[in-house]
């Protein structure tokens, strides 16, 4: 029974160590690591929700007749991008903020703008 | 034609995002931009008036059926939230080019309006859809060009906001989906309808709970509930103004609905019996009155409105928690209200903003007499926010008294009227600056030239919104029976 | 486990780079399971332009993590709040998971519900073997366009927050790092046979995606990815001679017109948005036609789009460096 079951916790361990990442460096770019971990342990996740024992991939060929599930695999495609283009974003900013602040750690740029 | 509405109201702006940016010239951009908006206002107004005669519309993407393709669900409820956002989106658009031109290079403007677009589509696409994992799609386009957008503001403090909201928005989205795939895990489906169909067979499962909990806290974060709104008043204050208004005036707004869908289309409105009810009240009351605390203190005139749109939040998350039909009637009313009266605040922000620079409380003295339009419509829309009678603010708060009296929480109802009186509080101390502060002299002999009206490329799209309040305070009977229809459809399809 | 690893290290150069493995071990987990599709990609965005990416931006923000000096009581207690959410956050998921159905069971909800068409009709109904092609570019096709739409909107985001200086043809300022490139002629010669195989491999991957696994994604990361190693070894000034800027916004934009207006089209013959059976007299061929457009532009965009967005930020790095 729990052995049936262990994938799914391995996500949780990787989701729990990037969210443990992202709140508690202080490091911007730190941060953006353990959100990358933490968005990829949902990816495996969903590739574990399509897996079928004994299943091959899903691409067609007369010698099989189990496939593993195909649309988990279209799921996390889109969502590798989705994640990508966030990153991207959160770089670009991250340059700027060092541009301006001539530092990216989260307790120095506190005392430089205490209010945010 | 008229059988793609559904599509065209969100691939409009869309696909005019890319062409905006070949155009590459701020006002012929601007003037695309602007054609592109009215289109989709249009289109939803065409939505709304289809769905309330002849019932849901249902357009198959890629001609294949429901569980198999995206499908897109055009109900009363989406129709109503689709007009709110394109007519807001359309409304504030008329104001960015003017509202931009200090606070943006000029280089950047056409960029604006790209992501501008984007944002609008996105939020668009977040109502139209009934497939889940579509939400999670259109939910990233409209977060990243929000980011970006609030990234353009002037302060170096934007860039920092920037960085933490899209972290926390992240966070969400990615809570989100970790929901969405536990639903599927245990549905075999990602339309909204067919997982509503499939999910009694296992709502007892922990599982659901999990994924239900998971999807809250995402949209929650969206959203801003209290405790989770820190990044809020941040985000409101240092984004340029006429992003604040649109956003405060529609981001919100299509995360409410998010969560409407969620609890009462998805998942049944009695899904986890009373318990998610009563937390929903306390949530919402606790934000009306933390925020509304926090708010009069503010130095800052756009952090106090930032702070007082968490509050209103809070009132429309009081709605969904009295779960009956009339308080979800008050939620979707309050919904509309505060999209009008948000973005004539912020509106009127922006065109001070356009004219001093800053939004301290300290420039707010004497202003009336230098921009009285301006300052006029601030009365009106704060009036509107505290919930006078004769305008909008006041029927919504109206409906949420009368519908927690109705269900026998009179604590809840006075507690209402606790609120709106901070509201009166934190509005007044600004009229009053306004209208009988002494100006500063150190402040005037430093800006040279007087302090003149704000241009009328402003002030138009402003009165529009500010006389909607008033129209829409007198005249009830568009929203009124808009969301008297979508929220007894709700609750009909929760039974 | 390599994520372990991440979290501990204050050095983010090794950090970066832990993560390109972390990035490649979940590539051959995806593997493992049958998603061969998803590790491709994991591969070549977790592995491939992630990495490339941070390492630029380490060059402007410096190597090294400041080790926090005060461990305050104010700091104890956020990890300890950390902690306890974790836990509450963890605690519920693995609660949720034990009325999971177990790992790999074919009878599991997922596996019989929409799932079957898929695996049984899908070869009949778009007539191509790569099932997940199938979905992705035909019944979720408009999850697809919003894919595409969410690159175009960051390449955007990152064009609006850095300077529009990367689309003003330069003279040929910076010169200090050229030199370091000529010392290096074993990397020089090597790319030079390798980069054109990378474009050519883009290529089949665009192409063949169809049958085997790869489409219009994979094909633009590693297109991006030839381009981008290009621009490490020879300098964004050169890059930018091959390939303009400009020209690259321009064809970020038509990848999401190629593949809006095919919508447009199969709805003006007649269909719903998107739908390809309409665009010849044979659905089978109409979905075929389809889809190879519109996987032509997911790839123009993703290609453009992923290089814009190297080319800035690199261009950001080069200005920075330059003023300090």
């Amino acid at each position: 029974m729990f052995f049936d079951l262990y994938n799914y916790w391995i996500v949780f361990v990787l989701m729990m160590i990037g969210l443990y990442m992202v709140i508690n460096q202080s490091n911007l770019i730190k941060k953006l690591i353990g959100l990358n971990i933490f968005q990829t342990s949902v990816f495996i996740f969903y590739i574990s929700v399509g897996k079928v024992n004994g299943g091959s991939a899903p691409i067609f060929s007369s010698t099989e007749t189990l496939y593993s599930n195909p649309l988990p695999h279209v799921l996390i495609l889109t969502a590798i991008v989705v994640g990508i283009a966030t990153m991207a974003l959160a770089l670009a900013l991250v340059v700027r903020i060092k541009k301006a602040y001539g530092t990216v750690e989260d307790s120095e740029l506190q005392e430089k703008d205490p209010k945010c | 034609m008229l059988d793609h509405l559904p599509i065209l109201q969100v691939i409009v702006p869309l696909l005019a995002a890319p062409a905006c940016l070949l155009l590459n010239k701020p006002r012929i951009s601007w003037l695309f931009a602007c054609f592109a908006a009215v289109i989709s206002l249009l289109i939803s107004a065409a939505l709304l008036n289809q769905v309330q005669h002849s019932g849901v519309i249902s357009y198959m993407l890629g001609g294949w059926e429901a569980p198999w393709g995206i499908e897109y669900r055009i109900d009363l409820l989406s129709a109503y939230v689709l007009l709110i956002v394109s007519a807001i989106g359309t409304i504030v658009l008329l104001a960015a080019n003017t509202g931009i031109r200090n606070e943006i290079d000029e280089d950047k403007q056409s960029l604006f309006y790209v992501l501008y677009l984007l944002c609008m589509a996105g939020l668009l696409g977040i109502v139209a859809t009934g497939d889940i994992f579509n939400v999670f799609v259109f939910l990233e386009i409209s977060s990243l060009a929000t980011y970006a957008l609030v990234a353009f503001g002037r302060d170096r403090r934007a860039l920092l906001t920037a960085y933490q909201y899209l972290i926390v928005g992240t966070i969400g989205a990615t809570f989100l989906l970790m929901g969405i795939g536990l639903l599927y895990s245990l549905t075999g489906t990602l339309n909204m309808q067919d997982i509503a169909n499939r999910l009694p067979l296992v709502s007892e499962t922990s599982t659901a709970y999990t994924a239900f909990v998971f999807m809250i806290v995402g949209v929650a974060l969206k959203l801003a509930l209290f405790p989770l709104h820190l990044w809020l008043p941040n985000t409101y204050t240092y984004a340029p103004s006429i992003v604040t208004a649109f956003l405060a005036a529609t981001a919100t707004k299509v995360a409410i609905y998010l969560l409407i869908r969620l609890h009462f289309s998805i998942f049944g409105d009695d899904f986890g019996g009373g318990v998610i009810q009563t937390v929903f009240i306390a949530l919402g009351l606790l934000s009306v009155f933390v925020a509304s605390t926090v708010a009069i203190k503010q130095p800052n005139i756009k952090r106090l409105f930032a702070y007082s749109s968490v509050a209103q939040i809070g009132y429309m998350i009081i709605g969904i928690g009295i779960g009956t039909s009339l308080g979800l009637q008050g939620t979707l009313l309050h919904l509309f209200n505060h999209a009008l009266m948000k973005g004539a605040l912020f509106l009127a922000l922006a065109a001070v903003v356009y004219r001093i620079g800053s939004t301290d409380r300290a420039c707010f003295n004497g202003l009336a007499k230098h921009m009285p339009w301006t300052m006029a419509a601030v009365v009106i829309a704060g009036l509107s926010l505290i919930g006078v009678p004769l305008t909008v603010g006041f029927i919504s708060k109206w409906y949420l008294v009368l519908a927690s009296l109705q269900s026998g929480l009179w604590p809840v109802a006075l507690l209402i009227v606790i609120g709106s009186l901070l509201a009166v509080y934190y509005v007044w101390t600004l009229v009053e600056s306004a209208y009988f502060g002494k100006a500063d002299p150190s402040l005037n002999s430093a800006s040279s030239p007087p302090i003149k009206e704000a241009p009328l490329g402003l002030l138009i799209p402003l009165w529009i919104l500010v006389l909607a309040n008033v129209y829409f305070g007198i005249d009830t009977r568009l929203p009124l029976e808009a969301s008297a229809q979508a929220a007894n459809m709700l609750m009909g399809a929760g039974q | 486990m390599t994520a372990i690893a991440i979290a501990r290290t204050t050095d983010l150069f090794a950090a970066v780079m832990l993560s390109g493995i972390y990035g490649l071990v979940s590539a051959s987990f995806f593997v493992a399971l049958d998603a061969v599709d998803v590790a491709f990609t994991e591969a070549a965005v977790g592995a491939g332009i992630f990495p490339l990416l941070m390492l630029v931006v380490l060059g402007v923000t410096g190597r090294y993590e400041k080790t926090a000096l005060k461990p305050q009581k104010a700091a104890l207690m956020k990890k300890v709040a950390v902690v306890i959410t974790m836990v509450i956050t963890g605690g519920l998921l693995i609660l949720g998971t034990m009325d999971m159905p177990a790992f790999g069971d074919p009878e599991a909800p997922a596996q019989q519900h929409v799932n079957i068409r898929y695996i049984e009709q899908s070869p009949e109904e778009i007539g191509i073997p790569n099932m997940v092609t199938s979905v992705l570019a035909s019944y979720r096709g408009y999850d697809t366009l919003g894919e595409v739409l969410v690159i175009f909107t960051a390449a955007m985001g990152v064009l609006a927050l850095f300077s529009s200086q990367l689309f003003v043809t330069r003279k040929l300022s910076v010169k200090i790092k050229k030199d370091d490139m000529h010392d290096h002629n074993v990397l020089r010669i090597v790319s030079k046979i390798l980069i054109p195989l990378i474009l050519l491999f883009a290529f089949y991957v665009q192409f063949h995606g169809e049958y085997g696994p790869g489409g219009g994604f994979q094909a633009g990361v590693i297109f991006a990815a030839g381009i981008i190693l290009y621009t490490m070894l020879y300098g964004l000034d050169k890059a930018r001679q091959v390939i303009k800027p400009g020209v690259l916004r321009v064809l970020c934009a038509l990848g999401v017109f190629i593949y809006g207006c095919t919508g447009v089209v199969s709805m003006l013959s007649g269909g719903n948005f998107l739908d390809y059976s309409v665009l010849a007299s044979d659905p089978i061929i109409g979905q075929h036609l389809g889809i190879l457009v519109i996987e032509l532009g997911v790839g123009i965009t993703i290609a453009a789009g992923m290089i814009l967005i190297f080319f800035a930020f690199s261009h950001q790095a080069e200005s920075q460096l330059g003023e300090e």
